[in-house]
């Protein structure tokens, strides 16, 4: 119990500090980009998901989208890595640059592209395999069977994850026996061990208590310093806690992109107040 | 009002699904309890009684032998087939006595009424020698013979020199099948490769001099050698033939049966409880360690048991790696459409197509076209005699494999469409490529999924006897498939196999009412077989289960 409330307020002074931080209000414009998305539309067979979306994501800044479920933030999220290939009767047109290369062009190879930009799924998703096994997976397809090289991997991925002090001693048991929460950071463990330069983040807390979601952004806050993060929530708190920038999208279109304290404090739409609000959604 | 509340509660289902369930059991524990019951007693080792029986003929006989089963007759029936009858009752009991001494008698069973039964005995000294050849023997020892003269012998000691000169016989019988079959054998063997070698060299033209000298000092060695095994063979074959006894039989002549032709004595009027009892657990092993003697009917029936698990173990060696591939293919490579659907209902129908008809087709496509294009190309030397171009127990396992290949892919397809979505995505989202992530993680976690195909694959293809008559099966194979000359395994051979042990000695055999026993055991031992196989594959199922447990949601 007395942990718990420690942990909250630990966890409240990093939130205090992000939101106090000088980069927030900084303009969008001076900031290196990681991404840029020009003129973006998909369809879902003949259903449009997503309507003309043009913006850029930061480097090594945490961008948040929210918006109404059904909105399209995650089929967005999920054009940064092509996970949408995997769906039939997706269509794309425009273009999704990543440090200036065309991520759609025919000579990407899809699985290097995903390698330079990880994901964490909504859900745990760790493989029936021992927490060393699931951190090492994605080395292991690299190529990488060196011990040393993996163990050492391994150990950066799990503190990365601040799941390190928890597993050291537990890193043969089945990933499937840990608690959800600890399920969550071992699946950003794994992502983090391949060093991504994206990590895309799709609710990542939706499916964790109170305790683990606060870890969980506390994470977020930390890899901040080497990652470009883009994180989904439904969370409007959870995005004015752990993000620089924030997105609202509605009905498939971008209705507004500004830095969190502007968005939240004073949204230039009328559309994205009534969503912060309350007033629908 | 009250049965429509009784409806509604459910409780009739429960009912009729109940008694759905144990008519079931009722049928599978019946049919094993009334197998074991026949198969399992034919291995004890009954009283021989000495009975006086009058016969059709009024003629006052002695009989002597086990009663095998007896029966209830009507009067009239009896009566009808011109039997005379002392009694009035309107049913008779008949027994079925095995008298043997079919070289005496010229058949193996009486059939004898209770009634006409005038005295029954149950001698201490009856004899039963179990012979290799004219089955049993039933009589008492009346002298022993060394080389044509009788020994002088007390009564008591009899029965312990008759002991240790069998042991004696046995022993030499021994040498002399590890001779024949090892060694000799191995000079045939060589032989065999000799003579090969030289019909390449013919083919090739290559039929120098200097080879023909070579492959003639070879044909030496092995001549030399097979010299020296059929001399050692010949004094053996003397030294056992050295002992003989001389028995007699109920109706008071004599016989003479030499020791080599005996496989076992025993006097089972004296045995205690135990001692029958450990010669039961002895009899049991015989049967499943020992090869089969007269026409099958007797002795063992180890290479059907070999043949059958070795040809279910190619069978499942071949039939997993194509199915799963088949549905890795079908699942999660092909566009999903009318051509796969079709596809899909197609893999489903194999499965209900006869298994004669896989037979026809293995031996028209594999026996005679594959087979005869391998001998063709790689064992020229060999024909006209083919080599694979003859039923085998490759060409059984493929054609089982065939046979069981549908299951495989519908259990593999429905363990690949198992896996959450989540986890291929979570693969692909490390940069996994869609080939590394089947291999890596989705193969392995439809893992228990492929061994419950491959289990009911295995039950399926041990079951099978007809498709086998066709590719490979024999009635009696010379050899084992697997054995200790190069290359230890020969697929081209051709194998037994218990299913069809039990059609050719139930069906098949000139003595089928000494067989029927055998049928009902050899029936339990396939069952038992199929059971082991499954057990063993249920197993290796559940620890992958345990470990590739799905993901709780």
């Amino acid at each position: 119990m007395t942990a718990a409330a420690d942990e909250q307020t630990r966890t409240h002074a990093i939130n205090m500090d992000a939101l106090d931080r000088p980069s927030g209000q900084s303009d969008i414009d001076s900031e290196e980009i990681a991404l840029e998305v020009s003129n973006l539309n998909l369809h879902y067979g003949s259903a449009q998901a997503l309507y003309d979306v043009n913006m850029v994501i930061p480097k090594n800044r945490v961008t948040a989208f929210i918006g109404p479920s059904g909105c399209g933030k995650s089929t967005l999220l999920r054009c940064f890595n092509r996970m949408n290939d995997l769906v039939d009767g997706c269509h794309i047109n425009g273009k999704i640059e990543l440090h200036g290369t065309d991520i759609y062009s025919k000579q990407v190879n899809v699985a290097n592209l995903r390698r330079r930009i990880g994901m964490v799924f909504q859900k745990p998703n760790p493989f029936p395999k021992s927490v060393y096994e699931n951190v090492a997976y994605g080395l292991r397809i690299q190529g990488v069977n060196d011990k040393r090289r993996l163990d050492e991997a391994v150990e950066k991925a799990l503190r990365g994850a601040a799941l390190w002090d928890e597993m050291k001693d537990r890193l043969n048991d089945n990933a499937l026996g840990m608690s959800g929460g600890q399920q969550q950071r071992l699946v950003i463990a794994r992502a983090i061990a391949i060093e991504p330069e994206v990590m895309l983040l799709d609710e990542p807390a939706s499916a964790l208590d109170p305790i683990s979601t606060l870890k969980i952004e506390e994470l977020i806050y930390e890899l901040k310093q080497n990652y470009t993060i883009i994180i989904v929530t439904h969370n409007m708190q959870q995005a004015a806690r752990v993000s620089d920038y924030t997105a609202f999208m509605y009905m498939g279109k971008l209705i507004e992109y500004a830095g969190t304290n502007k968005l939240f404090t004073n949204p230039a739409e009328k559309q994205t107040e009534d969503y912060i609000t309350g007033r629908y959604g | 009002m009250k049965v429509q509340d009784w409806f509604k509660s459910g409780s009739p289902w429960i009912w009729l699904n109940a008694s759905a369930v144990s008519v079931s059991l009722i049928m599978v524990f019946g049919l094993l309890a009334l197998i074991m019951v026949r198969g399992l007693g034919f291995f004890w080792p009954s009283d021989v009684q000495v009975m006086d029986y009058v016969d059709e003929n009024a003629q006052q006989i002695r009989l002597m032998g086990e009663v095998w089963g007896d029966e209830e007759v009507a009067r009239q029936t009896l009566l009808e087939n011109g039997v005379k009858l002392d009694t009035d009752d309107e049913f008779i009991t008949r027994y079925t006595l095995k008298t043997g001494n079919r070289d005496v008698y010229g058949a193996d069973f009486r059939l004898i009424l209770k009634p006409n039964i005038k005295s029954t005995t149950l001698p201490d000294d009856a004899l039963v020698v179990v012979r290799r050849e004219w089955g049993n023997f039933y009589g008492f020892l009346d002298s022993i013979k060394e080389k044509g003269t009788e020994l002088a012998l007390t009564e008591d000691k009899l029965w312990s020199e008759l002991e240790a000169r069998t042991k004696r016989v046995l022993e030499l019988h021994d040498e002399i099948v590890d001779i024949q079959k090892s060694d000799i054998g191995d000079v045939n063997h060589e032989l065999e490769k000799l003579r090969l070698k030289k019909r390449r060299y013919e083919l090739d033209n290559e039929l120098t001099p200097e080879h023909l000298a070579e492959l003639a000092s070879a044909r030496k060695v092995q001549d030399d050698r097979y010299a020296e095994i059929q001399k050692r063979l010949n004094e053996l074959n003397q030294d056992i033939a050295r002992d003989s006894m001389v028995v007699r039989i109920a109706d008071g002549s004599k016989k003479e049966i030499s020791l080599d032709h005996v496989v076992k004595i025993y006097q089972p009027n004296q045995m205690s409880v135990f001692t029958k009892l450990v010669t039961y657990f002895a009899n049991i092993w015989e049967f499943v360690s020992d090869e089969p003697r007269e026409a099958n009917t007797e002795g063992g029936v180890f290479p059907a048991i070999f043949g059958t698990v070795m040809m279910v173990m190619i069978m499942a060696v071949l039939v997993t790696p194509l199915g799963v591939i088949a549905a890795v293919y079908l699942r999660e490579y092909a566009k999903q459409g009318p051509l796969t659907r079709t596809i899909r209902i197609a893999v489903n129908n194999l499965a209900g197509v006869p298994s004669i008809v896989y037979g026809v087709f293995g031996l028209g496509f594999f026996v005679y076209f594959l087979g005869g294009n391998i001998d063709q190309l790689f064992f020229s030397e060999g024909l006209p005699a083919p080599t694979f171009g003859t039923p085998g127990i490759m060409w059984s396992s493929l054609t089982l494999a065939i046979l069981t290949l549908p299951v495989v892919i519908v259990a593999t397809e429905e363990g690949l469409s198992r896996i959450p979505k989540s986890i291929r995505e979570g693969s692909l989202a490390l940069g996994a490529t869609k080939f590394e992530t089947l291999w890596r993680t989705i193969i392995p976690m439809s893992s228990p999924a492929i061994m419950t195909g491959l289990i009911l694959a295995v039950a399926r293809a041990a079951g099978e006897v007809a498709p086998l008559m066709l590719v490979g099966v024999v009635k009696l194979a010379p050899s084992l498939p697997l054995d200790g000359n190069a290359p230890f395994v020969h697929l081209d051979r051709k194998f037994m196999h218990l299913g069809f042990h039990i059609y050719d000695v139930g069906f098949q055999s000139p003595n089928v009412e000494a067989a029927r026993p055998l049928v009902y055991a050899t029936s339990l031992l396939l069952v038992l077989v199929i059971i082991a196989l499954n057990i063993v594959a249920i197993g290796i199922r559940n620890r992958l289960r345990e470990k590739y447990r799905a993901l709780e949601s």
